[in-house]
């Protein structure tokens, strides 16, 4: 079966001749892989025993009561996936996919530090040599998951370019991709990037969205009324709304980063971008309007990105899914109430798409179960998220 | 009807009867007056003028050129004011300007290569457009009479250096190392067949850049090459000169010595 290039008008391969050849490959060896059986078993097993998949479904009924939602509140649970994220279906997939394909090395991208660690992981997995870039921006807020990276045996290399966010460490990434081709294999985190890798990435992810819609009918006897996700690049997004994109009557909904609210920096590309080229792919972008690529703002280092992947572009223009935003303090709060109420402490990105439920048109809450990718854990967010929130560690 | 950018690039090549020097200058670096000045400086020993408009996230490039082009966005720098240096070069060698495709497209592509083309440029050099990607923007690059220059790679198979052949014009920039730009370049056997395979397929001149920093190995790539293009080592220079008189004078030197290197 072929590989998707583009969604619509979106996507393509915006990059540098040199990985041209690289990326012919990558399809090819996708095309060749993605249902041969050693590959799909080797995969699973992983996905069973070493991920903890299935993730459950759980009805988060204190929040539901709180928000209220008639018909029920679900969260999928990839936050209790190895590592604390959805990432590890992707970083997973990818590093079995470069092993076959003979690479002696991986590299990554990492905003929030959990796509990070989930190919440090996966790397010591299968015994290949990493090295995963951060802006230094991002090195600070998000320091335990450096130390994770760095235990695992990553090389956690600094990006002080730009903001020193995730769309400065994906372009140095890809710089090394250009100069080391030959022997590396560079695992994209988000749907992103040039093709094949939003498809990749979605393929890897859609089985959140397989499995929930599953559970979802198992457990209530019907599909949602509305599903949502966070969006930055937009994996866990996708990746859940692919279960359900042909359910016309299930909402789909996308949440970007807000920031700091309507008149101030925020990461709502497909809110407030225009189409552009960021990173290989022609996808909404936030630009001015020289085409100089916007830096991206939000209390998340996961949704703290200029572009979106190309597929939830062209959702957006089809009319698909609906995309809203939520600022920083509603995330924040989110997070609170969430930790406070569930004994869940959700990811600052996550926590954007359960301030949407709670704050979002009531017609949300009111047309049957929700369900939310609850995408990570937010034990990486708690320096940060207690500083913002005034709780520390003091006697 | 005017002669297309095609034409006199190519013209260049046919008149000068040995390899071309292409310098590299990066429109806004460190101010648009001083990029002005160093291009009119560079146009009095070069073939042709590589003017750089900077772009945010310029994914080809190493940090010299990085970080050139985030001085100069960081002083306000625009395209329009790059196309303003183009056509203040009118009556020195052809401007070919390098940027990355989100810059062109910004205003559409019709519309930014029509600019160009009213400045004088001949040619556009656009490292992140793959020759499968380009078909729209060389139509668009055709009517305004501007060359799309294509690039090939080391990486570039046979079958691929013939496809970027097919629809060259002007030349095609050949990179000589897998990797960004500002490494270091070495003459050996592999570049001397990479040079050799690119020549068979393509049928426009073949002018080599990446990692080449000295008038000595600008003489090595003039061997195997029809030309050959200096840019992070031009850069490094202007950076290092404690003024700005000092910078003038840095790139007038090098300048001469690359061109005479070059000569037979």
């Amino acid at each position: 079966m072929s590989v998707n290039m583009r969604f619509g008008p979106y996507g393509g391969r915006y990059v540098p001749e040199t990985v041209i050849g690289a990326l012919d490959e990558l399809t090819e060896a996708y095309e060749r892989y993605r249902d041969d059986p050693d590959y799909l078993s080797e995969l699973g097993v992983l996905l069973g025993h070493y991920v903890g998949r299935p993730t459950p479904l759980y009805r988060a009924r204190r929040l539901e009561e709180a928000w209220g939602i008639d018909d029920g509140l679900w969260f999928k649970r990839e936050d209790l996936c190895h590592t604390g994220a959805h990432k590890i279906n992707n970083a997973l997939g990818q590093v079995l996919l470069a092993k076959r394909m003979g690479k002696q090395r991986i590299i990554a991208e990492t905003g929030a530090g959990q796509h990070g660690v989930a190919t440090a992981t996966a790397s010591a997995l299968v015994g290949l040599g990493c090295r995963v870039y951060m802006g230094r921006t991002d090195m600070q807020r998000q320091r335990l998951n450096v130390i994770r990276m760095r235990m695992l045996g990553a090389e956690v290399h600094p990006v002080d370019s730009g903001s020193g966010t995730l769309k400065d460490a994906t372009s140095e990434a890809i710089r090394d991709w250009v100069t080391n081709v030959d022997t590396t294999h560079y695992i994209i985190g988000s749907a992103v990037g040039p093709a094949p890798y939003p498809e990749i990435v979605a393929d890897l992810q859609s089985v959140i969205g397989i499995e929930s819609r599953a559970q979802m009918l198992e457990e209530t006897g019907r599909l949602p009324g509305s599903v949502v996700a966070c969006v930055g690049g937009g994996s866990n997004a996708i990746g859940i709304f692919r279960g359900f994109l042909d359910d016309a009557d299930v909402a789909l909904v996308g949440v970007e980063a807000g920031g700091e609210g309507p008149s101030g920096r925020h990461g709502a590309s497909l809110a407030q971008g225009r189409p552009g080229v960021l990173h290989g792919s022609y996808s909404y972008l936030l630009q001015d309007p020289d085409g100089q690529v916007a830096e991206a703002h939000s209390v998340s280092a996961g949704l703290d990105y200029p572009g979106v992947g190309p597929e939830h572009s062209h959702l957006r223009d089809i009319g698909r899914v609906s995309y809203v935003n939520a600022t920083d303090e509603a995330a924040l709060s989110a997070f609170l109430e969430c930790s406070r109420m569930e004994g869940l402490i959700p990811a600052l990105e996550t926590a954007h798409a359960l301030a949407h439920v709670r704050d979002g048109a009531a017609s949300l809450r009111a047309a049957g179960p929700v369900l939310v990718c609850l995408s990570g854990r937010g034990d990486k967010d708690v320096d940060q998220a207690g500083a913002a929130l005034g709780i520390d560690a003091s006697a | 009807m005017p002669e297309s950018g095609a034409e006199r690039l190519e013209q260049v090549f046919r008149d000068a009867g040995r390899p071309l020097f292409v310098p590299y200058v990066m429109g806004g670096y460190p101010d648009i007056d001083a990029s002005r000045r160093h291009a009119q400086i560079l146009a009095q020993h070069a073939d042709i003028i590589e003017l750089g408009i900077p772009f945010s996230d310029p994914l080809a490039d190493g940090p010299t050129i990085q970080a050139a082009g985030q001085a100069a966005l960081d002083a306000g720098t625009r395209p329009s004011d790059v196309l303003d240096i183009a056509d203040d070069l009118r009556d020195g060698p052809p401007v070919v300007v390098m940027t990355y495709f989100n810059t062109v497209i910004a205003q559409g592509a019709s519309e930014f290569l029509g600019a160009a083309a009213d400045k004088g440029v001949a040619g556009i050099i656009i490292p992140d457009l793959p020759v499968d990607e380009a078909t729209e923007v060389r139509e668009a690059a055709r009517a305004a009479g501007v060359a799309l220059i294509a690039l090939a790679a080391p990486t570039t198979d046979d079958a691929r250096m013939a496809e970027i052949g097919e629809s060259a014009e002007g030349f095609v920039y050949l990179v000589a190392v897998t990797g960004v730009t500002g490494g270091e370049m070495t003459m050996d056997d592999r570049l001397r067949a990479l040079v050799d395979r690119a020549r068979r397929h393509i049928p426009v001149p073949v002018v080599v850049g990446f990692g080449v920093r000295t008038p000595d190995q600008a003489e090595q790539i003039g061997g195997i090459a029809d030309g050959v293009v200096i840019a992070s080592e031009i850069i490094r220079r202007i950076g290092d000169a404690p003024d700005a008189d000092a910078a003038d004078a840095a790139v007038d030197d090098f300048g001469a010595g690359v061109a005479g290197a070059l000569r037979p």
